[in-house]
């Protein structure tokens, strides 16, 4: 029970979250089998839709990954929403400011510029935080309204498309990430960052670094550890993850930046990172179902009519299970709840 | 006094601040400073029951980020439940007991589970933002209109502050009155003591016989109620119908007004009528044209301000010891 | 409200001098505890007489607190019962215990610091007045208890500007504050000078002649045989003996304590000086508060020499520790290491130029609980050549590090890949000890090196201190336990409200002169 534990509090929470929004829907008036029957359609039946699973998967991941990085140094990073748009307002600049670029330099650094974009606004909060004090919860979210009306003021005045819509011009093709039939290669991208954070955290000192902050800021100064620079540097790399999602999120689904921009995101990381228990190789399954929920979501309103809106629901159920200490108190001893805990204290900084 | 003075220095000094600046407008534009500062009292109303929310559960000792939920959820239940009855009373009861319940969820899930207190407040961000969501049907109306303007008779007459202060609507009355309540509450009752003590050691509490449990339950369900009424007073006072994410990120700024206000009632007054002015002021900006090409800059304001602060000020302030952290006795 | 000024010597203290017919103030019978795989307490016996002192004896994790903690209703037993005057009761939480007038004064103070001293007294049983807490009333009950037991102290103080003798009385006059029958002190005397400790020795004494009965946890067994009418030892979770002071000596209850006999001296020759390693020179420092901790501290350590701070807890040791290991800012002043100025630099940098760091407090400062023993045994040199390459770690060169010191210092359970947080307080405090020494740093700071743990553990950090002394170390010892101090050092600083008020050779001082200038800093 103890090895399997890993695995089977995310799994009984998902379970647990699917069963009770059933409940919801039946004591709505919908057809629970049906609609999530219609859910596993739109998201699994055919190659199309399992590369549209893919699709909605990839920025998951990659705010998975933010918010589950900055965990690991124990910070709390809600800003995910705020540093994707930033990045992918960003990776449309480039992607249709730059003209006759060769497919190959124009995609990266498009990619690369979103993704610096991201790490910068990240880091904003880092740094209120290492030099202030700010509580990055806070500081994120407010940063989350900030580039909200940013990239809105945006996309409507210096980078507006022409035209009544206040959105960017489409990207150039050659800064298209492509479809490879219809699965896409975005995806690939994001896995990838899973791999290269498990090899952060696992293997390089700056990870060391990171976990050893996370786990006791007090005896990471003492081992000579600047927790201010780690503070930073984690943010950065959060909104970098976040912002790298954008990127992809632009170059590879939407073609460029509009109103409305992957409002999907919002608190999905902090859900997919809990389920993940923190480790970047989980990510990619838990965002796969989420993404799979978002993917098939449309669908069942078009054949159960039920609101897309119970995801959220059961999203929610999912991270109050996962989150908190009640599948392990119920389904475990009661000693090793204690391991839940993972954010610093609020007057700590 | 003096005392005092010092502690709130900055939020008095912004403060006098406004008022001069306002006091001189008002010597040739009186109307349209009436209609700022009143403003701002309305804008500052749902963040002091925000604010008092969270410093009824700091002060013992439990960090309350569910605060943007439990007023986004109470908003709605208030509102759904006015609509179906008609009455405006049981609306505002179903809003308080909507943020009780949630109160004693979070307690659960920190106090009985002793869970991450600021991963279980966001749970109840996303359930709020969720359930209101998904249960929200379009076209519903207040039968029965907003809650109704009341005037205090010959106070309501005197210059600038009359039209500022005393005609208001009830919620907002409730909430200038609660505020001195909580302070009261906090600093002179025997159940204040007892609240500052478990947020501070709650193992001194406990020690000496005081249920740390029963205390932050206790605090949590009736900080509950007061988010409750603030968006019971968003929904049913300001707006007088229901939207999707109405609460626009106000839970998170009371946070900022507590700790801006040093986890008093009195200085988050203060600081909500800051935050206050600073809407107030956005919303005259508009209304005058000013950067209106640009109104995303304008729609900052509030965010940016907050940020400013907490980085100004969070450091210096000092929250309760105990804050954040699940207490068990073994 | 009771009535405060009722006399407290009832008549149950001389009532009954044979002591067949009335029973014990308190007794326990059977009492087994476990937490997890440990068995804190086993079948243990203890009773509690009126009108006297009992010493509960014991090493760190031999039981005494959980069993303490049992009595006062903070741990429920397991098997077994307590008796309160002969009935069996049930004590599920401090309410119960302080309903049967039972009262405790703990190990860790539990007092808020931010309340004043009569709030921390009345808090949970306040005077009220249409429910507002009237706080002239508690003020005048706290005024009138202290002026009575000889307890000097202004009520309307706030508690954490107090120095920690005079909190401790606040945490006594709140158990006298409700009137208590049995009153407990967890390790009462382990911050205080001799004076203070002497002086509550003389408080416990007077309450123990009205009638209370006094229960007092210690180590120190010179306490015990000044002032304790009973002597109960403990050991690994069981009553090992019970005696009265007349029929045993401080070697006696020493075995029993450890169960072998011990070396109550540390062995070591004298120690040859060499250079001088850390020069620290009119050094100021401020607290967390930005208020001055030191005022201008100068203090040499040579070579080859174990250089001692004794002084009351709060009197700028940490400040003074922190500073030399660049943990603190520095406002003005220096600190030579051989020769060069560390003021101010970095604890990296400290670190790698030779200061090596045993901190006060291992679980906060010195080791990450949930990382390895092999991570915390590079915990500081992990960017270090041979663990790691280019910011690339090689777990296979600190294995063979963590595997080479876990054998040196028998750390035990020896696996290098277990939790940190798994192992006893003092196989925690040799993992740090096994790091730090292993740096062959020019000076060691250590920071209460041996607290919490056993007398085993004890002697082997001193032996390991005065090897390395012996080896050409300089060591800077800091330690709130006087007799540790006395022990280990070859010269004795003396700390006293920022400064350095005295400083000379351990080899024949006045005992009783060092806990003067501890205490007032002054010599009388």
């Amino acid at each position: 029970m103890r090895m399997l534990k890993p695995v089977a509090v995310p799994l009984i929470a998902v379970g647990l979250a699917l069963g009770i929004g059933a409940i919801i829907l039946a004591v709505s008036g919908a057809n629970p089998i049906e609609a999530y029957g219609a859910l596993i359609d739109g998201s699994l039946s055919s190659q199309k839709t399992v590369g549209r699973t893919l699709e909605k998967a990839t920025p998951l991941i990659m705010g998975g990954l933010a918010v589950a990085l900055a965990f690991r140094a124990g910070l709390f990073n809600i800003g995910g929403q705020g540093q994707l748009v930033v990045g992918g307002i960003f990776s449309a600049a480039v992607g249709f400011g730059f003209e006759g670029l060769p497919w190959i330099i124009h995609a990266p650094m498009a990619l690369a510029v979103g993704a610096l974009a991201g790490a910068a606004w990240g880091s904003i909060a880092g740094i209120l935080k290492a030099t202030r004090g700010a509580h990055e919860v806070i500081t994120t979210i407010m940063l989350n309204f900030v580039a909200l009306n940013l990239t809105d003021w945006l996309a409507s005045n210096p980078w507006k498309d022409e035209g009544i819509l206040s959105r960017t011009p489409a990207v150039e093709e050659s800064a298209l990430i492509p479809l490879w039939g219809s699965f896409p290669t975005g995806f690939l991208v994001a896995v990838a960052a899973s791999i290269g954070c498990w090899y952060l955290l696992e293997r390089t000192n700056l990870g060391f670094e990171i976990r050893s902050v996370g786990l006791n800021g007090d005896a990471a100064r003492y081992a000579g550890i600047s927790v201010q620079r780690i503070i930073i540097a984690t943010m950065a790399i959060s909104g970098l993850l976040a912002g790298a999602g954008g990127a992809i999120e632009t170059q590879g689904v939407i073609g460029r930046y509009e109103p409305g921009f992957n409002a999907g995101l919002g608190f999905n990381g902090i859900t997919i990172a809990l389920l993940a228990r923190n480790h970047p190789l989980g990510v990619i399954p838990a965002a796969l179902l989420i993404g799979a929920m978002e993917a098939g979501g449309s669908m069942m309103q078009f054949n159960a009519d039920v609101a897309p809106e119970i995801t959220d629901i059961i999203e929610a159920l999912m991270l109050l299970f996962v989150a908190t200490p009640i599948v392990v108190r119920w389904f475990f001893s009661r000693q090793e709840a204690a391991e839940v805990s993972v954010t610093a204290g609020w007057g700590s900084s | 006094m003096s005392d005092l003075f010092i502690r709130f220095r900055w939020v008095i000094l912004t403060i006098l601040v406004f008022v001069f600046v306002t006091l001189f407008t008002a010597e040739f534009q009186q109307a349209q400073t009436t209609a700022v500062l009143a403003s701002a009292l309305r804008q500052s109303t749902p963040l002091v029951f925000g604010a008092l929310c969270g410093v009824m559960c700091e002060r013992s000792g439990v960090v309350n980020i569910g605060i943007e939920g439990q007023m986004l959820l109470s908003a709605f239940v208030g509102f759904m439940v006015a609509s179906a009855t008609g009455s405006l009373i049981a609306g505002i009861l179903a809003g308080m007991a909507t943020g009780a319940l949630m109160g004693a969820g979070l307690a659960g899930l920190s106090v009985t589970l002793q869970g991450d207190q600021i991963i279980a407040g966001t749970v109840l961000n996303i359930a709020a933002f969720g359930i209101s969501s998904y249960f929200f049907q379009q076209g519903l109306t207040l039968p029965s209109g907003k809650t109704p303007q009341v005037s205090l008779g010959p106070l309501a007459d005197l210059p600038v502050i009359g039209r500022v202060f005393f005609i208001n609507r009830p919620l907002t009355y409730l909430s200038l009155i609660l505020i001195w309540v909580v302070w009261f509450v906090l600093f002179r009752t025997r159940w204040g003591l007892w609240t500052r003590s478990v947020g501070e050691v709650p193992s001194a509490a406990e020690t000496v016989g005081i249920s740390v449990a029963r205390v932050r339950y206790t605090n949590l369900i009736a900080g509950g109620c007061l988010a409750g009424l603030g968006g019971a007073y968003l929904s049913l006072e300001a707006v007088g119908s229901f939207e999707r994410m109405m609460t626009n990120g106000r839970g998170f700024v009371a946070l900022a007004v507590m700790i801006f206000g040093r986890w008093n009632p009195i200085g988050i007054w203060g600081a909500a009528l800051l935050f206050g002015y600073a809407s107030a002021v956005q919303t005259q900006l508009q209304f005058r044209g000013w950067l209106a090409d640009d109104p995303q800059f304008i729609g900052m304001i509030p965010y940016v301000v907050c940020i400013v602060v907490l980085a100004g000020f969070v450091g210096r302030a000092r929250p309760p010891a105990a804050v954040g952290q699940p207490y068990s006795r073994e | 409200m009771p009535d405060h000024l009722l006399p407290l010597d009832s008549p149950t203290a001389v009532s009954d001098p044979v002591g067949v017919a009335a029973p014990p103030a308190l007794e326990v019978r059977g009492v087994t505890k476990r937490f997890g795989d440990v068995l804190a307490n086993e079948d243990v016996d203890f009773r509690i007489e009126r009108g006297r002192v009992h010493a509960l004896l014991g090493e760190n994790g031999a039981g005494k607190s959980t069993l303490v903690n049992i009595i006062f209703g903070l741990y429920q037993a397991d098997t077994g019962e307590v008796r309160r005057n002969g009935e069996v009761v049930n004590l599920n939480g401090p309410r119960d215990a302080i309903a049967q007038q039972i009262g405790m004064v703990h190990q860790h103070f539990q007092l808020v610091p931010v309340l004043s001293v009569a709030e921390n007294v009345v808090l949970g049983d306040e005077p009220t007045r249409h429910g507002v807490v009237d706080l002239g009333e508690a003020a005048a009950v706290v005024q009138r208890l202290s002026e009575r037991f000889g307890l000097d102290i202004d009520p309307q103080s706030i508690v954490e500007d107090l120095p920690i003798g005079i909190q401790q009385r606040v945490e006594i006059l709140r158990a006298l504050y409700r009137e208590v029958d049995i009153l407990i002190l967890d390790e009462p005397t382990a911050v205080l000078t001799p004076q203070e400790t002497g002086h509550l020795l003389e408080v416990l004494r007077g309450l123990a002649d009205t009638g209370v009965a006094v229960v007092f946890i210690t180590h120190k067994l010179r306490e015990v045989m000044a002032v304790a009418d009973e002597i109960t030892v403990m050991r690994r979770g069981r009553v090992v003996g019970h005696t009265v002071p007349a029929d045993t000596d401080e070697s006696d209850l020493a075995s029993m304590m450890v169960g072998r006999p011990v070396e109550l001296r540390l062995k070591r020759t004298p120690a040859s000086p060499g250079d001088k390693m850390l020069a620290i020179v009119d050094l100021v420092v401020n607290d967390d508060r930005q208020t001055q901790a030191l005022n201008g501290i100068n203090l040499d350590v040579r070579a080859g020499e174990v250089v001692g701070v004794a002084g009351v807890e709060g009197n700028g040791q940490r400040e003074l520790v922190e500073a030399v290991t660049g943990l603190r800012g520095v406002i003005s002043g220096s600190i030579i290491l051989d020769g060069e100025e560390i003021a101010g630099r970095p604890p990296r940098q400290i670190s790698t130029m030779g200061v090596a760091h045993i901190p006060e407090d291992r679980e906060k400062l010195g080791l990450i609980g949930a990382h390895t023993v092999a991570d915390n045994m590079v915990l500081n040199r992990y960017h270090h050549r041979p663990y790691s390459r280019h910011g690339i770690r090689r777990p296979a060169a600190v294995d063979d590090e963590a595997t080479r010191l876990v054998e040196e210092f028998d750390v035990r359970p020896p696996n290098i890949a277990a939790m940190v947080a798994t192992l006893s307080g003092g196989n925690k405090q040799k993992v740090v000890a096994a790091r730090e020494f292993s740096h062959e740093s020019k000076v060691m700071v250590a920071a209460q090196p041996t607290r919490g743990i056993d007398i085993g553990n004890i002697e082997f950090i001193h032996r390991r201190l005065i090897e390395y002394r012996d080896a050409g170390m300089a060591i800077l010892l800091v330690s709130a336990e006087l007799d540790e101090v006395l022990g280990v050092s070859d010269r004795v600083a003396v700390i006293y409200g920022g400064r350095i008020v005295s400083c000379e050779p351990a080899e024949g001082i006045d005992r009783d002169r060092v806990g003067r200038l501890m205490l007032s800093g002054a010599d009388g």
